[in-house]
């Protein structure tokens, strides 16, 4: 079994300041880790390997610095190590992100058939959420979003649980697949001192975007379908009005009245 | 300060470090309460390698010594002396088989030791049998090609929970002493029981149990070394163990002072911080002293037995032979007096810093919320077990004895 995790380097959760002005986080100078969602899809990727045997890889995308994540991911129980950096990459937004992610998914199948990609819900930093699902789509095989436990990992197949907004769905997905996981998935060691050894003198296999292939017009800050175009903190506003009603159908019909008054609709 | 000499002893710090702060700290309060073993605590110590540490990598252990082993056993301990004993009390049950395992013993039973998959014991304490184990009862007598043991053991540390039990027993008791001899008995022996479960002053997550052994037939291939020569295995690994007895009460003595230092500095009477109270800012200060002058003890003497010990680990792998049997050759002397210094030392070394550190805190310190008390307790132990503080004086005293003699002074 060979099971890919995508990681992120992202700003460590206790200590996150945000900019008054802007509104944005403030990068500089502030201490780095590994997205702790991604902390959560490694363990249940090392789990998993412990119970079936295989490899376990784990990909980042990033700036130079992002090395560490990836060291990091090797004291976490991972074999093989991957990092995308090139100034092409600079800016990406979630489609191109995805995009490159899944162009060296693609490199690394090549080298070895990869059967599960496992990411975290979410990152930190962006709070999207839609890196798994979008890797699934650029590959063009089966995603399960919210997994918050393998029900059961067979040799061709997995069961997972996942949450949905109004209760839990079980799903079986054929490798190759991507799941992305919240936290109560698993529980992350603490990193082994075979780990911590082992990270030190581990090789990270670095790759431009010409080594993967990608199509450099899909990519960069220039390239996106979406940008950033203000950050701001939102207004707290108290003057919310309930919708009383007898019944489901007569409160939506107050609140459609309610929305057409204030012209929002 | 960390006494760490190489790449791996540093790393051992930081991973228990971190494993202790992480993941035995929430539990500690709790489990204490509840006198319950932690099994989620076993799965981290598990996958984070710690039964491994002093084993070799041939069984997937790391390849340290005695020196990883005990400054894991300090940094667990400085925050939870209890659920420390979980890889501690398994490295003490698995220690006497080591040094005298046969290579095929070694294969049998070393690589599901180093995962942590199996958890062992050690069995040497009986009711009529405490500092004087020579009057140890429990019997085996061979039938074939088995052993047929009767007896009970007592005080049995991590039991019920452990699945190997390395126990001392007398196979001739016409010999008395030199009829002793050690055997692994695995859990669910028929004829292998646990009595009474022990409630106890502190470490009181760890489970203590009475074992029982009724006609229990163990075969032959579970006798460490050779029959009558038990309590020579026994005083090497308590020589090799009590140095991290002596490390686990640094732990504890350290993380006393953990405790008590920040609430010092920051609890006001008088319209002032109290450590700035000189009376106490120096007490505190020869805490601190002795327990720093304990660490230094403990490491100094495991860095020198380390020389000899992985050597020796290294040669018996490579000749296929025992630990012990290396060992004489590269030695042949015994650490027992340097052992027993550093237990002594420390063990009441850590007793005074949590007592102390109790006074200095005063009032909340006597209360179950503040972690202070469970380290008096906690404390206790180490003055007692693997020999009490007065054992180790006549370890000491005897040595010197004979050094001197020797000399012919």
């Amino acid at each position: 079994m060979h099971i890919l995790a995508c990681v992120k380097q992202t700003p460590k959760s206790d200590n996150v300041k945000i900019d008054p002005a802007t509104g944005c986080l403030i990068r500089s100078g502030a201490e780095s880790a590994m997205n702790p969602f991604d902390e959560y899809a490694l363990e249940e990727a090392v789990t998993l390997k412990e119970q079936l045997g295989g490899t376990v890889s784990v990909i980042t995308m990033g700036p130079p610095a992002a090395e560490n994540v990836l060291r990091d991911s090797i004291a976490r129980g991972a074999d093989k190590v991957y990092q995308l950096g090139d100034m092409a990459f600079a800016g990406s937004d979630t489609w191109s992100t995805s995009y490159a992610l899944s162009k060296g998914v693609e490199k690394i199948n090549s080298l070895e058939k990869v059967d599960l990609i496992i990411c975290g819900k979410q990152t930190n930093d962006s709070d999207t959420g839609h890196i798994g699902p979008q890797i699934s789509a650029w590959l063009g095989i089966p995603n399960a979003a919210f997994v918050r436990r393998v029900v059961q990992a067979g040799d061709k197949s997995i069961v997972v649980e996942r949450l949905t907004e109004d209760g839990t769905e079980v799903l079986e997905l054929p490798y190759p697949c991507v799941i992305s996981v919240v936290k109560e998935i698993s529980n992350p060691r603490v990193r082994s001192v075979k780990g911590r050894m082992a990270a030190k003198r581990a090789e990270v296999t670095k790759w431009t975007a010409d080594d993967i292939g990608a199509d450099k017009t899909k990519l960069g800050v220039k390239n996106c379908p979406t940008r950033v175009v203000k950050s701001f903190a939102p207004k707290r506003d108290a003057n919310a009005v309930v919708v009383e009603g007898a019944n489901g159908k007569e409160k939506a019909a107050k609140l459609v009245e309610l929305l057409k008054e204030n012209k929002y609709i | 300060m960390d006494y760490a000499i190489n790449e791996m002893e540093q790393e051992t710090l930081n991973a228990t470090r971190e494993l202790a702060q992480k993941k035995l700290k929430p539990l500690r309060a709790e489990m204490d309460a509840k006198e319950q073993f932690s099994k989620e605590m076993y799965e981290e110590f598990r996958k984070s390698g710690m039964f491994g540490l002093w084993l070799p990598e041939k069984y997937g252990g790391l390849g340290g010594g005695i020196t990883c082993l005990a400054m894991a056993f300090e940094e667990l301990s400085r925050v939870c002396a209890g659920l420390a004993l979980t890889p501690g009390t398994t490295a003490l049950g698995a220690i006497p088989m080591f040094l005298a395992a046969t290579a095929e013993q070694r294969e049998r039973w070393c690589y599901d030791l180093a995962s942590g998959k199996k958890l062992w014991a050690f069995a040497l304490t009986e009711p009529e049998a405490g500092s004087d184990a020579t009057a140890l009862k429990t019997t085996a007598l061979k039938d074939g090609d088995y052993y047929v043991v009767n007896g009970t053991k007592h005080f049995i540390s991590t039991g019920k929970e452990a699945d190997f039990y390395t126990v001392a027993v007398n196979t001739n008791p016409s010999r008395g002493a030199r009829g002793i001899s050690l055997l692994v008995i695995e859990k669910g022996t028929p004829g292998f029981s646990f009595g009474k479960k022990e409630e106890k002053m502190g470490i009181r997550t760890n489970p203590t149990y009475e074992l029982i052994f009724e006609n229990v037939r163990v075969p032959k291939e579970n006798l460490l070394g050779s029959e009558g020569r038990g309590l020579l295995y026994v005083q090497e690994t308590l020589d090799y163990s009590r140095p991290g007895v002596a490390a686990q009460a640094v732990g504890i003595a350290q993380g006393a002072l953990d405790e008590t230092i920040p609430y010092l500095r920051t609890r006001k009477q008088f319209g002032q911080p109290i450590i700035t109270f000189q009376a106490l800012g120096h007490k505190v200060a020869e805490l601190a002293a002795k327990t720093e002058a304990g660490r230094a003890l403990v490491y100094s003497i495991t860095h020198r037995m380390d020389e000899e010990f992985l050597p020796a680990v290294k040669a018996a792998l490579e000749n296929g032979t025992t630990v012990h049997d290396e060992l004489k050759k590269i030695k042949g002397g015994r650490w027992t007096k340097y052992s027993a210094m550093a237990k002594l030392f420390c063990a009441n070394t850590a007793m005074e810093v949590a007592d102390e550190c109790v006074t200095l805190c005063g009032g909340i310190a006597y209360m179950r919320d503040f972690p202070l008390e469970k380290y008096m307790r906690d404390a206790k132990i180490t003055q007692i077990y693997e020999g009490t503080v007065h054992i180790q004086k006549n370890e000491i005293i005897s040595a010197l004895t004979k050094e001197y003699a020797a000399k012919g002074e």
